[in-house]
């Protein structure tokens, strides 16, 4: 198999730890895998280059992207600059594996806090991430996994996610919770062709209409992030286009919003309405949890408000699980306009109280219009999450029958994974960074989030065919896709998923039949 | 008692967490499985999973533990949560006396999707917060006898009760499948009474479903 081509493009620089360079892609449409991986001049490109538009090559290219994406040692260890040495030795690949297991985690690999004696607590959700706590006492909770009969490709496959498991030094929080994009501080000086980007934007940004057709076409491969919270506000319909009207159209919103507040927020207490409230406010300790930010008093108190308000106004489906997610990446594009440092760690009350309040009314009306394409995945009985899992499943059949004979043979149903990834659109599989970066091309296509979204998921479940194909079990299979590891992404795995998922939009776009049920 | 490897096991028990939003479900399943408590969890969406083998009477048995939302609108999406499910963990909150209100509710949820034989047992959980109980122990545990069901309080915070109870589940749902014929239900698990293809032998490795090619 060709995988050592792909080491040395998708390398990143190892001098400067844990920043991703973005790779905004090329022009519009969004920049081509595979060429790109000819400018590199790789054997393989030429290869591939050759090979026409057919369905069938897409198989082909499947299987090579996803070597790609592997991450290599020096990949790792530049990434993250570890202070120690990885915990699992190296796997090559030629090497057979000695018990393939998973959430095993390595006996040197030790909590870099100390802990208090009377509690275990863990700070990761992600049991990818989670680290076993070496005070818990005899009944450590290993699990071990079976372990399929060793086969080389197998193996392979478990080394990659094994390593990436068992990337054990991180900072306390993990990167999950660094939303390193839009942060000012830190950041790398932009490339030139990233100025260029930024330029455009202003300029398109000035004009006394925003042309948004050419808006969206630049926004498709990102937004850069000072003008991303401008930009998402044009894009979602919020904010008009023509300046003029600006000022007087954010201020009209901005006082229903709060003209809502007054008329029914204090109804959270009564009969009807408290056990929407009581599931909100449970909810929003729960839903950003490793984020300081999110810890505060005044911000959970903003979310609250948003998510009533907007459960008592759509009586069709109130307050949903999931919902409250969507929430936070409108919260942190507006903030992050007046902030320099760390948007994560920023003191929410440093802010003027008129900031505070534009910034909450704004997140409710974005938010109610992104809800407003996908309100039927909360309806009763959530309609429209079935339809897009059944789409899934539907496209995945056609694109990649191995995959999906896999899941039949395993009786891993689409609902089990999949649920998840349309209820939450895709910010439980994701970082927070990703989801800011793949809400600028959903913001940019029409219906991104209810149509764009299938195609996202479908190129998503793909890329991970060969850790798919490797687990042979219900269990470990249905594991895996629970727990993808995505921890370290950024906008350069998210603009692959993006050119992928529009390759498949393209080549499905006339086949309607996957959407009938 | 102790964790088996699972180069082979026994049997494959499924068993469902239920009860409301907020009651620890996802942190017993994870001090069960992994011996962790997370003071930072997240709301569980859809279902979530986890498995542990554990050793009952020198058999092994792989517990494929199943963990869903609480809240009501995932009812529909879930009613396939319970196909299979040889034992339930109906929990509640000490400290919050209305999702020990509404066991009844899920009582009546599980005994419509599942199968009637069902080991159930009720689960009280946060004992470590006893000085805001809200449910006399006594109370619940009188219920539960009368609607025929184990009961345990537990705490997945201090880790006090957790092996127990599932230990007890696991126990009772084991001599159960000892006394009837055991057939092989959908992915490997046990089911009980149903016969849902060839009936399997009592000792039988795990199945390699997937001929990897």
């Amino acid at each position: 198999m060709a995988t050592d081509n792909r080491i040395h493009f998708w390398k990143r620089n190892p001098k400067v730890p844990g920043s991703l360079q973005p790779v905004y892609g090329a022009q519009h449409p969004p920049l081509d895998p595979r060429r790109h991986r000819l400018l590199k001049d790789t054997p393989k490109a030429s290869s591939l280059n050759s090979k026409s538009k057919k369905p069938s090559t897409f198989h082909e290219f499947a299987r090579s992207t996803n070597d790609a994406w592997d991450i290599d040692d020096e990949e790792d260890d530049g990434m993250f600059s570890l202070k120690q040495p990885s915990s699992s030795p190296v796997q090559s690949r030629s090497m057979p594996q000695t018990p393939c297991v998973k959430f095993i985690k390595a006996p040197e690999e030790t909590e870099s806090l100390p802990r208090p004696r009377d509690r275990q607590e863990f700070i990761s959700t992600n049991p990818v991430q989670d680290r076993l706590d070496d005070e818990s006492g005899p009944a450590n909770g290993r699990v071990v996994k079976s372990c399929s009969d060793a086969q080389l490709n197998v193996n392979a496959a478990r080394n990659t996610l094994q390593k990436q498991q068992s990337l054990p030094v991180r900072p306390v929080i993990p990167l999950v919770a660094r939303i390193s994009d839009q942060n000012a501080s830190g950041a790398p000086p932009m490339t030139v062709r990233e100025k260029t980007r930024l330029d455009k934007f202003k300029q398109l940004l000035a004009s006394p209409n925003t042309d948004l057709e050419e808006l969206r076409k630049h926004s498709w491969s990102g937004i850069p992030r000072e003008v991303r919270p401008v930009t998402w506000r044009l894009l979602s319909g919020y904010l008009p286009a023509n300046r003029e009207r600006r000022d007087l159209v954010l201020q009209r919103k901005r006082e229903e919003y709060f003209g809502f507040i007054e008329q029914y927020y204090h109804s959270r207490t009564d009969e009807n309405h408290r056990d929407t409230y009581r599931q909100i406010h449970i909810d929003i300790p729960r839903t950003n949890p490793l984020i300081p930010l999110f810890q505060q008093p005044l911000v959970q108190e903003v979310f609250e408000r948003i998510l009533f308000i907007w459960a008592i106004r759509h009586p069709a489906s109130g307050y949903v699980q999931g919902i409250n997610d969507l929430v936070t990446p409108f919260f942190v594009v507006f903030l992050s306009e007046f902030v320099e440092e760390d948007v994560e760690n920023f003191e929410m009350a440093s802010l003027p109280q008129d900031t505070q309040r534009n910034i909450e009314a704004d997140s409710f009306w974005c938010m109610s219009k992104l809800l407003d394409g996908i309100q039927d995945n909360y309806t009763f009985a959530q309609p429209g999450i079935q339809i897009k899992v059944k789409a899934l499943e539907e496209l995945v059949s056609r694109i990649d029958e191995d995959v999906h004979v896999h899941f039949q043979k395993c009786e891993v149903e689409y609902l089990q994974f999949a649920f998840r990834w349309m209820n939450n659109l895709l910010m439980r599989e994701l970082p927070l960074r990703c989801t800011i970066r793949l809400w600028d091309t959903y913001q940019a296509e029409s219906e991104g989030f209810s149509h764009f979204h299938l195609y996202v998921c479908a190129a998503f479940l793909i890329k991970w065919r060969k850790e798919i194909l490797s687990m042979l079990d219900f269990q470990s299979l249905l594991m895996l896709l629970q727990n993808l590891p995505t921890i370290h992404w950024g906008n350069e795995e998210v603009g692959l998923l993006l050119a992928e998922a529009y390759r498949l939009k393209y080549m499905f776009a006339d086949a309607p039949s996957h959407y009938k049920r | 008692m102790n964790m088996g490897t699972d180069l082979a096991y026994n049997f494959v028990f499924k068993v469902v967490l239920i009860g409301e939003s907020g009651v620890g479900k996802s942190n017993l399943l994870s001090r069960f499985t992994k011996n962790e408590f997370n003071h930072d969890s997240r709301t569980t969406i859809g279902v979530e999973f986890s498995t542990r083998s554990i050793q009952v009477d020198s058999i092994t048995i792989k517990a494929q533990i199943w963990d869903t939302a609480g809240l009501e609108r995932y009812r529909a999406i879930t009613s396939a949560y319970y196909r299979g499910a040889v034992g339930a963990l109906l929990v509640y909150d000490i400290t919050k006396h209305l999702t020990y209100e509404n066991v009844e509710r899920w009582l009546k949820e599980l005994y419509d999707h599942a199968d009637p034989h069902i080991v159930v047992m009720l689960v009280g959980n946060k004992s470590d917060l006893g000085n805001v109980r809200t449910v006399p122990t006594e109370e619940a545990k009188v219920f539960a006898e009368a609607k025929g069901l184990l009961f345990m309080e537990t705490s997945a915070l201090e880790s006090t009760n957790v092996e127990s109870a599932f230990l007890e589940v696991l126990t009772a749902i084991h001599k159960k499948v000892a006394s009837k014929e055991v057939t092989r239900g959908s992915i490997s698990a046990v089911t009980l009474g149903q016969t849902l293809g060839p009936s399997s032998e009592f000792k039988e490795e795990r199945r390699s479903c997937c001929n990897s090619s």
